[in-house]
């Protein structure tokens, strides 16, 4: 019975024998085969039990990647071709190429009827 | 009651859906909550679009004893928009995380929406009548030279088509620095609370510039993060007792009395872990998704992602009882991780409450996956699993029970695990409040069924 777990293609199919063989001595909680699956397959997955990686990603559900300091640079450049004096060079640059809210894709608001309704 | 035939059981049988045909789903439509109001002649649902759609119950038709009446449209209107937040780099989301009603007090109905940043108050009234007959008016609004009036009549009130307004009485903005995930009004009705991912908020219906904070579980360090909050509700009875349920599985009872930051919780309800079960994904399907309090408010029910447990309110250490949605998944717990499915967040709702006699919670009902949903008896102990599908569109025609196989060999009706489509998901169900009659949404179709009538 194979006890070490091999490369990700094998994996899964390693599993599954581990749990047929060993169901007839002491069987693996699924959960722990699951587990080893997905060790298996992300060997670089944190150590951590997954839990708080997952709410530092939820707290900060819809960030965008957007800078307000070069989009507020890049607005003044649109509003006159004055450069105002403290604003260094390079941040004309990042201000043109950084996404503005008019340039993220657009979510229209929704001004069409809800099917439910139709 | 569950499909066995016998005295007490509900027969379900499909009844309406609502909602578009076809297999492409517009991401406005998928449908985000789902709540009758407290007589159950309001069903309201809310979607991705920031949309709210009312419907509105038929009165029973004397003729057709045989069924009860149907949900036709009442109102619909554009609750949330999208919004920027150029401060925080944040997009700020129109979809609709959830609809509560407030009881009724007059002719207008009442409810709360929200979003994950703010909640509204919209007042949703009827108009039967407009008045005609003015004197300085045309009928079609423009304004009469006065010079040119010569007689005075009295402007009187005539019948019109019904009207059915929706307007936003109250803006409950900028007191969530994270998500709303859930708003529950109290049972004082003057008082209402709404929970992000780590604070709770009390607010008074009719003040919109000041919102008191009964919990903050912010670390200093946001390093030292390790829960977060995911549900909070109000006790039916008591307004000063609330619960919310946490990502790690456990639920705190507060009472607004004992200090006025709700820190320190007066009960704390955890089932104890098997530590030798413990694995990666453990602390994820622990989560808790929802809570409901029992209409007597003794019980409570948590949903997490394999199961519904009641909880007796005098019991902390354990659940009193514990019901397997979807147990033959804990084997898949690897391909719903890398599909993002084990962050499902599934609702959970009790049966409607008899009025005739003291009011009971005995059927528990909830979602899964393949548009199945499951319910459960307390009493009898038995569960059974239906779908939600056009297939079984024929009025009151008995549902039939659906059985998912495990392993092994797949009988004939059963479907494999394997076969399952994940990514039709039932997350939203409610309950009518008096009548068996229950609302399924499914991604983006709402499903009513109803008890056979004898």
């Amino acid at each position: 019975m194979a006890a070490l777990l091999g490369t990700g293609a094998l994996a899964e199919e390693a599993g599954q024998e581990k749990q047929d063989t060993q169901e007839k001595e002491k069987p693996i909680p699924p959960e722990r085969a699951e587990e080893a699956k997905l060790k298996a397959k992300y060997p670089n997955l944190g150590q951590k039990p997954g839990g708080s990686d997952f709410l530092m990603k939820r707290l900060q559900k819809g960030q965008k990647y957007f800078d307000s300091g070069d989009y507020n640079m890049a607005k003044a450049k649109m509003k006159n071709k004055q450069l105002p004096s403290a604003g260094p060079d390079k941040n004309l640059v990042t201000g043109d190429h950084i996404p503005t809210p008019q340039d993220l894709p657009q979510r229209k608001s929704s001004l069409v009827t809800s099917k439910l309704a139709g | 009651f569950l499909g066995a035939g016998g005295g007490n059981d509900i027969q379900w049988c499909f009844s309406q859906v609502k909602g578009a045909v076809d297999d492409d789903v517009a991401e406005a439509d998928i449908i985000s909550t789902v709540e009758f109001n407290h007589s159950g002649e309001l069903l309201a649902t809310g979607d991705k679009g920031g949309r709210v759609v009312i419907f509105q119950q038929e009165q029973e038709n004397k003729t057709q004893s045989h069924s009860r009446g149907e949900y036709n449209v009442y109102s619909t209107f554009q609750s949330h928009e999208p919004e920027f937040d150029y401060l925080k780099s944040l997009e700020i989301e129109e979809k609709i995380n959830k609809i509560r009603w407030l009881p009724q007090k007059n002719a207008a109905q009442f409810l709360l929406s929200t979003n994950d940043k703010t909640i509204k108050l919209w007042k949703i009234s009827e108009r039967d009548k407009r008045p005609e007959g003015y004197n300085l008016k045309e009928e079609d609004g423009r304004y009469r030279d006065p010079t040119t009036v010569t007689t005075l009549r009295v402007p009187v009130f005539r019948p019109m088509d019904l009207m059915v307004e929706a307007s936003p009485r109250r803006i409950f903005a900028n007191a969530h620095t994270y998500h709303i995930n859930s708003i529950s009004i109290n049972s004082d009705y003057e008082t209402y609370l709404s929970a992000d991912d780590l604070r709770i908020n009390l607010w008074h219906l009719e003040i919109t510039d000041r919102s008191f904070n009964i919990v903050d579980i912010k670390p200093a360090n946001m390093e030292e993060l390790t829960e977060v909050i995911t549900a909070a509700e109000f006790h039916p009875n008591s307004c000063s007792t609330f619960v919310y349920s946490s990502s790690k599985g456990t639920i705190r009872l507060c009472d607004m009395r004992t200090s006025a930051l709700c820190d320190r919780h007066s009960k704390l309800f955890e089932e104890p872990e098997d530590p030798s079960n413990r694995s990666f994904f453990s602390e994820i399907i622990s989560s808790i998704s929802d809570v409901k309090f029992s209409h007597s408010g003794r019980y409570m029910m948590t949903r997490d992602y394999l199961s519904v447990k009641i909880w007796d309110l005098n019991m902390e250490n354990r659940p009193v009882e514990t019901y397997q949605v979807h147990e033959y998944l804990r084997s898949k717990l690897c391909s719903l991780y890398e599909n993002d499915c084990i962050f499902d967040k599934f609702e959970c709702c009790w049966n409607g409450s008899d009025r005739q006699v003291e009011f009971f919670s005995l059927i528990v009902m909830t979602g899964s996956y393949n548009n199945f949903f499951r319910m459960f008896d307390r009493n009898t102990k038995r569960d059974i699993t239906l779908e939600a599908s056009r297939e079984n569109n024929k009025p009151r025609t008995v549902l039939k029970p659906r059985k998912v196989c495990a392993s092994g060999k797949r009988k004939k009706d059963e479907i494999s695990v394997d076969s399952l489509d994940f990514n039709k998901k039932i997350l939203h169900t409610a309950w009518h409040p008096k009548e068996n009659i229950i609302a399924v949404a499914t991604t983006n179709n709402l499903y009513i069924f109803q008890d056979k009538m004898n």
